[in-house]
């Protein structure tokens, strides 16, 4: 299939796209690495009149270090951030998520915002994003810009605090240099969405668990931090045991969906399994 | 309709496009280049792989305006003349195809993953096909073609 026909803007800055969206407002789409939102479109699930397209806006692209935070423009694609030294040096856990992310050829394409707007429960970027505490970096109308932060980004199901005539431009990651970090990650076939996935950030030192942080993938409609493991986990030694206990408690609070590939129970459990790994593996237990 | 110009397999084009032409129809419809197959339509199976400027990509999940002055490789593009571009070749030496539909995306997305890691494992082969879908399930020899290509020649 073949999208419906609409028409297609190529800004090639921040404000020339805020501005065609100020002018098309709801009948305009904006297109990012174009990942999920083509499919969309083919499948006619979406038939929206004119296409933004940020592939030409250059500003948009790159990591850079600024201070405490490493800094991903909206448009990087996730082959890019996957390489990328300073995410790893300082947001692995970010690294860890991006690099299995759907397959090669849709890391090439896909962009980090792009995905991170799209805001898909079952996205691989959303957990770790929330539980690095992210900020997301917003442009509006009249050159205004605001940050919005990870607890306050996801609002539902694919739905954001982006407004529709505005534009996420980069997203700021607090550095966790020497935190461990692992994305434990459960599919039944090859590339195919988390039926639930556990981003875990740890900081150890001699052995217990100073501070840990941990998202959960496609528990519920948005990602979600697992704070009661969080807590339970601060003081404890990085041990099977000890962090199996705190595990225990990672879908308290959730309500994740049911579908074929398990119901809301099993992903309860799975996402208890999933933490104690995920956080072991982040341990280097 | 909007104006596109690009590379595509080394020869310059320009064409009047619909901005919503899939690039993969460009390729085959206004090209002929038929060599790019489209299997599953959905931008899982991977058939339709090409490189855009230097990446692999699958070519049903962009747009040809996005394509607009990038240079594109396709299955066609590969060989030089008479020449087979070493990973075709290895494909046909370890008979890595049976009914030979997913070929073209196996042997590009070879190529990408072999520019970007030279020497991989077998499981760093398994997973940079992870987006590729062999229906006849060859995938055995599709793995030792590309350890072959990789000059990890005794693959047995």
């Amino acid at each position: 299939m073949i999208p419906a026909p609409f028409d297609y803007l190529a800004p090639t800055s921040v404000e020339e796209a805020l501005a065609a969206l100020a002018e098309h407002g709801d009948d305009a789409k904006v297109l990012a690495g174009g990942q999920s939102l083509l499919p969309v479109l083919r499948m006619r699930l979406n038939a929206p009149e004119v296409v933004i397209d940020l592939g030409r806006i250059e500003s948009l692209r790159g990591v850079r270090d600024e201070g405490d935070v490493v800094v991903v423009g909206a448009m990087t694609p996730h082959s890019v951030v996957a390489s990328d030294p300073l995410v790893a040096e300082h947001a692995g856990l970010v690294s860890r998520a991006v690099e299995h992310l759907a397959d090669a050829q849709i890391r090439h394409r896909g962009t980090f915002g792009g995905a991170l707007a799209h805001a898909d429960p079952a996205g691989d970027l959303g957990a770790p994003a929330l539980a690095l505490g992210a900020q997301f970096v917003i442009a509006g109308q009249g050159g205004s810009t605001r940050t919005v932060e990870a607890d306050d980004f996801f609002v539902d199901l694919f739905e954001t605090a982006i407004g529709e005539d505005e534009l996420l431009t980069e997203v700021r990651l607090p550095k966790h240099t020497g935190w461990g970090a692992h994305y434990e990650k459960f599919v039944r076939v090859a590339h195919q969405w988390p039926i639930v996935a556990v981003a875990a950030a740890v900081k150890a030192e001699g052995g217990t668990i100073t501070e840990a942080r941990v998202g959960l993938t496609n528990m519920g409609s948005t990602p979600l931090r697992a704070r009661a493991v969080e807590e339970a986990l601060r003081g404890q030694p990085a041990t099977e045991e000890a962090v199996r206990e705190a595990a225990s408690r990672a879908a308290e609070g959730c309500t994740p969906p049911s579908d074929l590939n398990g119901d809301a129970d099993y992903r309860r459990h799975l996402a208890t399994v999933l933490t104690r790994r995920a956080v072991l593996a982040a341990a280097g237990a | 309709m909007t104006r596109i110009s690009l590379t595509v397999d080394g020869s310059k084009v320009a064409d009047d496009v619909e901005p919503r032409m899939l690039l993969v129809q460009y390729l085959r419809e206004r090209l002929g280049k038929t060599g790019t197959v489209v299997g599953c339509d959905t931008s899982n199976c991977g058939a339709c792989t090409v490189h855009l400027d230097g990446t692999s990509v699958k070519s049903c999940n962009v747009l040809a305006v996005q394509a607009d002055g990038a240079e594109v490789t396709t299955i066609e593009g590969l060989a030089t003349g008479e020449d087979l571009h070493p990973v075709q070749e290895a494909f046909r030496e370890c008979h890595g195809l049976q009914c030979g539909f997913c070929t073209p995306g196996m042997i590009m997305q070879s190529v990408a993953l072999l520019e970007e890691n030279p020497q991989p494992s077998e499981e760093e082969i398994r997973l940079g096909l992870e987006g590729n879908l062999c229906r006849c399930t060859g995938y055995h020899n599709i793995v030792k073609a590309v350890q072959q290509a990789a000059g990890q020649g005794a693959a047995s």
